[in-house]
């Protein structure tokens, strides 16, 4: 194989594996932040106290994320079928990743949103606000930074969990280095390709850091 | 009938196993543009007391009429309207951090549905009032205590207030900025006609400017009146302690050691 050949297989890789990631934090956030918000607020001090719901969500989050990822993602493949089509492959493996990623992520908006200073919450509610812009004005717009921090979190284990679906075909970066570097033991591909995931991993981290200051009024 | 009546109120914590009486049985009536004061040491139910006038906390029995509505009669949506007539101001000020000083008064407005431009325009007026115009871009974290307090009671004042509570809201301040909060307060109870709870543990606050007082004491209201009166001849146990306190730490500060 060319030099040529690699540089494409590598770009197309990291084009698969940066479609996985951002796709999987997508639904892994329209289903997440719900969710997190649902428990904090559920929760015995939050804004609506609905013990049983909580107890109940809370289960079933600890269950899901104690199964390890690679469990997962082979228990779900006939869900996986169902809904993509085929259990490999690009696509198919936003689906796993985005059901590892939902409670994830909803433990840390839960976590994030829990660390807005009640006092606020009552503030806006002796100004008569509804719940929901309590919610949406308070409890999110507060814990912007948190919750900002908490994204750079998930798109770096999401990023992480790509990679290692790439053992049952799951496209992208971890694909190529399991594929060359495991079962043909061309070391070298496999080495360029996991520098160009640190260096993903690296930028991720820079970027998100950088946009979470960027917008955390508290620093002055 | 009183503008603010508060009849048979009572408040118990219920905990895993064993319960606190925060208040018990309390009577109180609030004239329409007074500045009223509720004096106790820690833990003598004020807060809780104040907290059940809008709300925040529900009253496990007694009524609480405001202009003659009895708040937890009030549905969801009825007590959302009412609380828009009762600002509250709070020691720890409790602003929102991640927006500058023009937009946390406007916030009020925003939850009235007030258009945008209009909000600003009437913000910029509050913040005038308060002192304060020069810091609208500012963030909370900028600002000192009592700066962060005018802030708050611009806020308030956002939300065209009929009452204002009180919270402990100068006990985060030195004595000087907790004078000039308080006089703040007077004229804004002066100029707009708004009442003016204030709950304190300090006499001072008190003495400076409320006309009546009630004296709690473990959940109980034990003493009230013109301030004057119960200060000069105070009758409960309570009274007299914190009357010995504010003495005690007058002659500290004679002595330089405050
Ligand atoms: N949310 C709560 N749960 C249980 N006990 C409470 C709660 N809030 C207040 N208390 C108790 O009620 C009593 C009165 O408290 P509070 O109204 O805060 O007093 P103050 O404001 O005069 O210091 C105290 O004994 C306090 O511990
Ligand atoms: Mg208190």
């Amino acid at each position: 194989m060319g030099l040529t050949d690699i540089a494409k297989m590598l770009a197309d890789g990291t084009k698969d594996t940066l479609i996985m990631v951002l796709l999987s934090t997508l639904f892994g956030y329209i289903g997440g932040l719900p969710l997190g918000v649902l428990l904090s607020v559920t929760d015995e001090n939050g804004l609506k106290p609905m013990p049983a719901l909580y107890m109940v969500l809370d289960i079933i989050i600890n269950i899901t994320r104690s199964i390890p990822f690679l469990i997962l993602l082979i228990l779900i493949q006939p869900f996986t079928k169902a809904i993509v089509g085929k259990s490999y492959g690009t696509v198919a493996t936003v689906v796993p990743l985005t059901v590892a990623a939902i409670p994830f992520i909803a433990r840390m908006v839960e976590s994030s949103v829990k660390e807005v200073d009640k006092g606020v919450v009552e503030a806006a509610l002796s100004l008569g606000a509804k719940k929901f812009t309590v919610i949406t004005k308070v409890l999110l717009a507060e814990a912007r930074t948190s919750l900002l921090v908490g994204v750079t979190i998930a798109v770096g284990t999401i990023l992480g969990y790509s990679a290692m679906a790439g053992i049952v075909g799951g496209g992208g970066l971890g694909d190529i280095a399991i594929r060359y570097g495991y079962y043909r033991y061309e070391t070298e591909i496999m080495i360029v390709t996991v520098v160009v995931l640190v260096l993903l991993m690296q930028l991720l981290q820079w970027v998100g850091t950088l946009i979470s200051k960027k917008l955390d009024r508290r620093r002055g | 009938m009183s503008f603010i009546q508060i009849e048979h109120l009572s408040k118990t914590y219920k905990g895993k196993d064993d319960s606190v009486h925060a208040l018990n049985d309390i009577n109180l009536t609030i004239e329409k543009g007074e500045i009223y004061g509720i004096i106790g040491l820690s833990g003598a139910g004020k807060s809780t007391l104040v907290r059940c006038i809008n709300l925040l906390e529900r009253p496990c029995e007694g009524k609480i009429l405001i202009d003659g509505k009895n708040m937890p009669e009030l549905s969801e949506k009825e007590l959302r309207e009412e609380r828009r007539k009762i600002a509250m101001i709070f020691q720890q000020f409790n602003l929102l951090m991640q927006r500058n000083v023009l937009d946390n008064v406007c916030f009020p407005m925003e939850i009235a549905g007030i258009k945008r431009k209009e909000a600003r325009l009437r913000a910029k007026e509050y913040l005038k009032t308060v002192e304060i115009a020069e810091k609208a871009k500012a963030y909370p974290v900028q600002l000192s205590g009592g700066q962060k307090q005018r802030v708050a009671i611009a806020r308030a004042l956002a939300s065209n207030p009929e009452i204002i509570l009180c919270d402990e809201a100068t006990s985060a301040l030195d004595p000087q900025t907790t004078g000039r909060i308080l006089k703040l307060l007077k004229q804004i109870n002066e100029d707009y006609g708004i009442t003016v709870v204030i709950i304190t543990h300090e006499m001072r606050v008190i003495e400076e400017i409320c006309g009546r007082v009630a004296v709690l004491d473990k959940g109980n209201l034990v003493e009230e009146g013109p301030v004057s009166e119960v200060f000069k001849n105070p009758k409960s146990k309570a009274a007299k302690r914190l009357l010995l306190t504010k003495e005690l730490s007058e002659e500290g500060e004679e002595n330089g050691l405050n």
